[in-house]
């Protein structure tokens, strides 16, 4: 038996590979929008994996340090560092800006880490150029994804970087590349006031009778001292020693230090289920509002062309063509409809859609698998209409009169 | 009469109280194998509804019905499946060819042999058998749209007679073509129906071929009558 539905795609197939081309089209920004979702995902683990940390110490009760502000003192990590299970600690702070070089400036995340070596957490743990900062202050490694190159000047606040590093993949949850730079550096970035405001809490420090005393020399000195440095940082990472339970450390830090602390798994859950389950819920409406378009033109398409064959539908019914072979034609015109939109799709969404989205966009296998199945279940649903347009078709009308 | 086409009493009722319609008022018709008989009658006279009955397409409301032996309606269906009745026992063909227009010629006539299972080297080898007694096996590689009227008729007939009915319906076959083109498809059909041994009923209005018919049925408001025809010569 000669496929009927083969036949007429190759009767008109410059049209029918155009339908198919503008439904790719779509089927690529559908493709795009799940890869745009799977990248955010992987940008919040890929935040977890490179911070090289166990668990994460924040401020009580808080979701810090990315979901949510969270400040302790910067020298909580000597106390955590002698407990039992743990290996090694760093201080970190991490703070969103906007980075100037030259005229123009980048959205980063000035990630300020300790003194130490490749491997302290909070490091990045690679890079694909440079070196790692190796002065207490003034030097930078930036992710490649922000356009800086070795050697560029950067301004973050009042004072000047010099990029002696690069790395890949080192950005926030929200997809902004990260910016490495010493934590007292990093520390006076977060909290640094400008003169005029500086001078002014000075003045009104020396105006507050409880801090000028005359019998207390130098008291008014201490107390502008204290203002003027920050002691705070916003995390304290922990990597455990091999044999330990990440939660019977965390439990144990929690414990005696009345701070929150959190694993792997839940700073994962924070990041995913939290901090970007907004975005992805909104990614999620439009993948479903594109779908609910998709099975929109192909029903469309598929009814226009079998409308556009009821006379011979007719015919072929008159002559004692069976049911199922009149639907066998429309739904494999339809699924060949999807077969050509999911390979234009899918090769739109990689070659061309991917490389120019600001965003991380990760198409996966998976998701094209799961993709290509549900193209198809649309385009079988998609027939439906025409199919049952095609049943009603009464051979008669063939017959004129 | 074992075979062709006998037809006893055929009525059709459409609607039902004051609104119905008698389109058939109880036909009796009878055609040969080997013969070509004509059916002529005016708009809205039945010969439209006798076609469709005829051809399994409606249910008739009363009669009986026998096709090439077999007897198909008596107060009812006598076959389950209509289909396969049209597709192995009826021939059709229309007033325009209604080919198929992503097949080529040789598919759009071999087309039915497959729906009913046969395998299709024998059914194109069915259809080529036809295109030579045609003379259009020139264009049987060719599309529907790169042939002219008359060619698109003649494969259209092919399509008709490729099954090797008992019974072939013609619904107004000429009404496209000049003089000469549907003296030749009636000539055809002759010819066809004398080789394969198969009854004929050509639907007309065409004043050009009704005098070559040697019987005509005539049919109005629901009843035909026959009438011996001239049976011209096509010379």
């Amino acid at each position: 038996m000669i496929s009927l539905a083969g036949r007429d795609i190759m009767h008109a197939w410059g049209k029918f590979v155009f339908t198919g081309v503008g439904l790719g089209l779509l089927i690529g920004i559908t493709l795009s929008m799940a890869g745009i979702y799977r990248g955010m995902v992987d940008d919040a683990k890929v935040l977890l994996d490179n911070s090289s940390a166990d668990l994460w110490v924040v401020q009580k009760d808080t979701l810090g340090p990315y979901a949510e502000p969270s400040s302790i003192y910067d020298d909580t990590w000597r106390s955590i560092r002698g407990m039992p299970g743990v290996a090694r600690t760093a201080n970190v702070t991490y703070l969103t800006m906007q980075v100037r070089q030259g005229e123009h400036d980048v959205r980063t995340m000035v990630t300020g880490v300790t003194a130490g070596e490749p491997g302290t957490p909070g490091w990045p743990p690679y890079l694909v150029a440079g070196r790692q900062i190796t002065r207490g202050h003034y030097e930078a490694v930036a992710d490649i994804a922000s356009g800086f190159a070795l050697g560029d000047r950067l301004q973050i606040r009042r004072n000047h970087y010099t990029v002696v590093g690069l790395t890949r993949r080192m950005v926030s949850s929200g997809g902004d590349p990260m910016v490495f730079i010493p934590l007292k550096d990093a520390q006076e970035a977060q909290f640094l006031k400008d003169n005029d405001a500086i001078h002014q809490q000075q003045r009104r420090t020396a105006a507050n009778p409880a801090f000028n005393r005359p019998q207390v020399p130098g008291l008014l000195d201490a107390v502008i001292a204290s203002q003027s440095i920050n002691p705070y940082v916003n995390a304290v990472l922990v990597q455990i020693e091999s044999g330990h339970r990440a939660e019977d450390v965390a439990e144990s830090i929690r414990r005696w230090k009345r701070l929150t602390v959190y694993t792997r798994s839940q700073m994962e859950e924070i990041l995913v289920g939290k901090l970007i389950a907004t975005a992805a819920k909104q990614i999620f409406m439009f993948l479903v509002i594109l779908s609910v378009v998709s099975s929109a033109i192909v029903a469309f398409i598929i009814y226009t062309l079998t409308l556009g064959k009821i006379r011979e539908i007719a015919v072929l019914k008159l002559i004692g063509t069976k049911n199922r072979t009149i639907v066998a034609l429309i739904m494999q015109q339809s699924i060949a409809l999807g077969v050509i939109g999911f390979v234009v799709g899918k090769i739109t969404a990689t070659l061309l859609m991917a490389p120019i989205f600001p965003k991380y966009v990760l198409l996966e296998p998976l998701d094209s698998i799961i993709g290509f199945f549900a193209v198809m279940v649309i385009c079988i649903l998609a027939s439906i209409i025409a199919i049952r347009a095609a049943l009603k078709v009464d051979p008669a009308e063939a017959i004129g009169g | 009469m074992g075979k062709g086409i006998l037809i006893e009493g055929l009525k059709k009722r459409y609607g039902s109280g004051d609104t119905a319609v008698d389109a058939l008022k109880g036909v009796d018709m009878q055609v040969a194998p080997g013969e070509v008989v004509g059916l002529v009658g005016p708009s809205g006279s039945g010969k439209s509804t006798l076609l469709k009955a005829l051809g399994a397409v409606i249910e008739p409301t009363g009669g009986r019905m026998t096709l090439g032996g077999e007897v198909i309606y008596d107060n009812g269906w006598k076959v389950k499946d209509l289909r396969a009745l049209r597709r192995d026992k009826i021939g059709f063909i229309f007033q325009a060819p209604y080919l198929i227009p992503f097949l080529d010629v040789t598919d759009n006539v071999a087309l039915l042999p497959m729906l009913a299972g046969i395998p299709n080297a024998e059914a194109r080898k069915r259809a080529v058998e036809l295109f030579k007694a045609l003379d259009v096996e020139p264009r049987a590689k060719a599309m529907p749209s790169q042939l002219s009227g008359g060619e698109q008729q003649r494969v259209a007939i092919a399509r008709g007679l490729v099954n090797r009915p008992p019974v072939i319906l013609a619904d107004e076959p000429t009404a496209p073509l000049d003089s000469e083109r549907a003296l030749a498809v009636i000539r055809m059909l002759n010819d066809m129906a004398r080789k394969f041994e198969t009854a004929i009923i050509v639907v007309t209005h065409d004043e050009k071929i009704i005098p070559t018919f040697k019987r005509i049925y005539h049919i109005r408001d629901g009843v035909t009558y026959e009438e011996a025809g001239e049976g011209r010569s096509f010379d």
